[in-house]
């Protein structure tokens, strides 16, 4: 390590020519941003139930459900889902590895939601309702612009579970499915080599660029936006 | 719309551009024909080219799916789901899972180039008359060292290392058996001991190592050796050869108390759906060039006797990674101990872990 | 027009997700939780688990993560509000985030370098005069890295609620006279308080049951019930005993949550 023989760019030339670990990135991406998306969707959804359900109990025991997965290590979720699958008769691949994703990015959507539903005051709700809207309305046009950054928060987080996890993944994968984590950690025993680390430093000078153009175009957009962009 | 609908379009519509690449990729490349063989082994751990050779020779297309512990691969064979038709576990695991039934009998008339491999590392305990198995590299459990940073001292045996001298300078591994068989070696017992005495006189000589032991680590100790981070590490050969090979300081040492030798073998586990493309995939391995050209690759020691002659002299004649016979015969191979007793050691394991605080 | 069933029609995904992927597997995990190591019923589980072994284990697990919290809730209050004055401050959130979808074990590796005995944080030591210190494997660096890990989790939640924050609020507060100190304790902190509630739960609960740490940056020298579990699971095989600790680190969980749920309900 300290040996530095200097730079090169042949792990880079290496990368390219390999479709396998190119197929696991792509797999990698797509998983993350899949599961984000609907434990997203769904989580914004149960944190709403968990926000209007009236009873104080009802409220302790669906959040004390909701943070199970969160407290149990990914050795016992991987273990338990993948018993839950092969049970169930659900080929395990992407399926199997996209399902369990989203069921372990859920509780962080909806602990990054709640306290933005618990922020916005009912009076909102009710003016929105007194002026006539819809429950739809109610939901699209005044709920979800205000927790909008909750959501966002939930939704990149969901991702970093996902990108990150190794243990549930491993489980339940197979069938040829495998993402970068999966491939990184059993390299461990064999040393990791540096062109994981290229495929790495390329994967996040990448991201970064993505997201400093995101957030650029979207400010750009703004003025656009009507009214609601929050 | 609002911001947040148009950016989660936006995401949908990137995942679906990405799954047609990604199923469009798999079928060019083959991985979804019928006319495959799954592959299940450690990450890195067999030379890619060969597999590409071996797909040219038969047609066949091979699926490489990895695993980073024993036991996690156990448990993924056991409960299904994915046809795996080969697997590449190590020796106390195959006891384990010949007993469970998770092995397919392995066929030796289709396995001509068996006779390549050593005799000595044939018909084990573990595998009686090699039904379920064949060996892929073998290896020591041993001691390596960096002389330069103890002032030439030279390590030998076990017992050195309760030198006082090596204070806070010994890294372990994280295995309940290789550090209670440390343990049991140094007080002459066997690494199979069962015996609840000599365990616990086992755990209490090594809680008198504590204050030498750095760190107990994982498959990082490699890098934190090749770092110089301490001086001294308890290791397995093949992690040794490695590290060798990027700090030429380093020493490899099995320690004369005796030690443990151990295999990583392939298998053909019960869920194999093309198990005579995996009886050709075995005998295509065992064939002494592949065996030769595997071995450069991995650089662990190749239990295949005829593969030594294709490979460098100073690689095969090295004592400390191809011990004499003799040597081999002092030592032992881990016997399947049965639950309960393993669960003892990992008992004192966690005990002596805990000790250190 | 809109009846009882129809309105709460929208939360079924989310019950479906309850069902099937967190009561399931509970009940699947106290099941196993009641077998001993040779596959039969028995208590012998809960009854190992009041062994000192365990009950340091549990002290430990318990201290770290509530270090791990204190320190991150430490650092990440004051850099949200940081943030929260910046221009760009949305892309400087997600540009502090971006740096936890690398790999964590590639991280690790990363650390094991940095706080080497040649490491870089050791030559700055050197360079200050402080001289050579032995960093890795201990309590300071395992802390440290498991606070940077988390932290992100807990900038966003206060980051969140401070960003709403009206700034009229403040203006009064200044106006009727206040320190900045008595504005910040008086109406700052209590407004933001559900922020960072929720930031203190998505790093108390999961650190405690990190594992991976405690043997890569700590070298086994902090042991915690994550640590326990993974290794019941995966190399003694006693998934009895695995289950049983988890079993216990829900409940645990439940009651931190309504301990801390229930003095919402006074405000």
């Amino acid at each position: 390590m300290y040996d530095f023989k200097g730079f090169t760019l042949d792990w880079y030339k290496e990368l390219f020519q390999d479709t396998r670990l190119l197929i696991i990135v792509l797999n990698t991406i797509v998983v993350a941003l899949l599961a984000a998306l609907i434990s997203t969707m769904i989580g914004v959804l149960g944190a709403l139930a968990i926000h209007m359900a009236r009873k104080r109990n009802t409220k302790n025991a669906l959040l004390s459900l909701n943070n199970v997965l969160i407290v149990s290590p990914d050795v016992i979720i991987g273990a338990s889902f993948l018993i839950l699958f092969t049970m169930a008769g659900i080929k395990l691949g992407f399926y199997s590895v996209l399902l369990s994703h989203i069921a372990f990015c859920i509780p962080i959507v909806v602990l990054m939601v709640l306290p933005k539903l618990s922020e916005m005051s009912p009076s909102l709700i009710d003016a929105a309702r007194d002026l006539g809207a819809s429950g739809w309305d109610v939901f699209s046009k005044v709920i979800i612009p205000y927790i909008s950054p909750g959501i966002f928060a939930g939704f990149f987080m969901a991702l970093t579970y996902s990108f990150d996890d190794f243990a549930v993944t491993f489980f339940v994968t197979g069938n040829g499915f495998s993402t970068l984590s999966v491939e990184i950690y059993s390299l461990a025993r064999r040393g990791i080599s540096l062109h994981i680390n290229a495929l790495s430093a390329l994967l996040f000078l990448f991201t970064m660029l993505l997201v400093v153009v995101y957030y650029f175009i979207s400010k750009r957009n703004k003025p656009n936006g009507m009214g609601v962009g929050k | 719309m609002s911001r947040i609908f148009r950016f989660f379009i936006a995401i949908a519509l990137v995942s679906g551009v990405l799954l047609y690449a990604i199923s469009s990729l798999n079928s060019e490349q083959g991985y979804s024909g019928e006319n495959t063989l799954t592959i299940y082994n450690w990450g890195d751990y067999i030379d890619a080219d060969l597999i590409n050779r071996f797909e040219k020779e038969t047609g066949m297309k091979v699926i490489y799916e990895t695993f980073d512990s024993n036991e996690a691969m156990m448990t993924k064979i056991k409960q299904g789901g994915t046809h795996y038709d080969i697997a590449i576990p190590s020796e106390y695991m195959i006891d384990k899972m010949r007993k469970e039934k998770l092995l397919v009998q392995l066929d030796h008339s289709k396995l001509p180039n068996l006779k390549y491999i050593d005799k000595r590392f044939m018909d084990l305990p573990f595998d009686p008359k090699n039904h379920f198995s064949v060996p892929y590299f073998w290896g020591t459990v041993g001691i390596t060292y960096n002389p330069k940073m103890l002032n030439g001292k030279e390590i030998d045996s076990w017992s050195d290392l309760w030198d006082p001298e090596l204070k806070n300078q010994i890294l372990l591994v994280d295995g309940a058996r290789e550090v209670i068989g440390m343990g049991l070696n140094s007080l002459g017992y066997s690494l199979n001991d069962t015996d609840k005495g000599h365990l616990l006189e086992a755990k209490n000589k090594l809680d008198s190592l504590t204050p030498n032991v750095k760190a107990i680590v994982g498959d990082e100790i490699r890098l934190l050796l090749e770092n110089q981070e301490a001086a001294v590490g308890l290791v397995w050969s093949g992690v040794a050869s490695e590290i060798m090979a990027e700090n030429e300081d380093l020493e490899y040492v099995v320690p004369k108390e005796g030690s443990n030798l151990w295999f990583d073998n392939m298998v053909i586990p019960k869920t194999a759906k093309n198990v005579d493309g995996a009886h050709q995939f075995i005998n295509y391995m065992l064939d002494p060039k592949i065996a030769a050209q595997n071995t450069e690759y991995v650089s662990y020691s190749t239990p295949n006797k005829a593969a030594l002659q294709y490979l460098p002299k100073e690689m095969v004649e090295d004592e400390r990674f191809y011990p004499s016979s003799e040597l081999t015969e002092k030592l032992e191979v881990y016997e399947n101990l049965g639950k309960e007793n393993l669960a003892y050691y990992n008992e004192l394991f966690l005990q002596f872990k805990m000790h250190r605080k | 027009m809109e009846n009882k069933l129809t309105r709460s029609l929208y939360a079924v995904p989310y019950l479906l997700w309850i069902i099937l992927f967190v009561v399931a597997p509970i009940l699947l995990v106290l099941y196993y939780s009641f077998f001993n190591i040779e596959g039969q019923l028995s208590l012998s589980n809960y009854e190992k688990f009041f062994t000192p072994v365990y009950l340091k284990m549990i002290f430990s697990s318990f201290w770290y993560a509530f270090l791990i919290t204190a320190i991150s809730l430490a650092v990440a209050y004051p850099a949200a509000y940081l943030l929260t004055k910046t221009t760009h401050k949305q892309l400087w959130l997600l540009l502090i985030i971006t740096p936890s979808w690398i790999n964590l074990l590639l991280k690790a590796y990363a650390f094991l370098g940095i706080f080497g005995t040649y490491g870089a944080a050791n030559n700055f030591l050197e360079m200050v005069g402080i001289g050579s210190k032995q960093i890795l494997f201990t309590d300071f660096s395992f802390v440290f890295v498991s606070v940077y890990i988390f932290i992100p989790f807990m900038i966003l939640p206060i980051f969140n609620s401070l960003n709403d924050l009206n700034p009229t609020l403040l203006d009064a507060a200044n106006d009727l006279g206040a320190s900045r100190w008595t504005t910040f304790r008086r109406v700052i902190f209590p407004l933001t308080i559900d922020g960072v509630k929720s930031g203190c739960q998505v790093v108390f609960i999961p650190a405690l049951s990190l594992f991976m740490l405690t043997r890569l940056i700590a070298g086994n020298r902090v042991i915690t019930l994550g640590t326990a579990i993974e290794q019941h699971f995966l190399v003694t095989e006693d998934w009895g005993m695995g289950s049983m600790i988890s079993v216990f680190l829900m409940i645990t969980m439940v009651l931190i949550m309504m301990l801390t749920g229930s003095r919402k309900r006074g405000a």
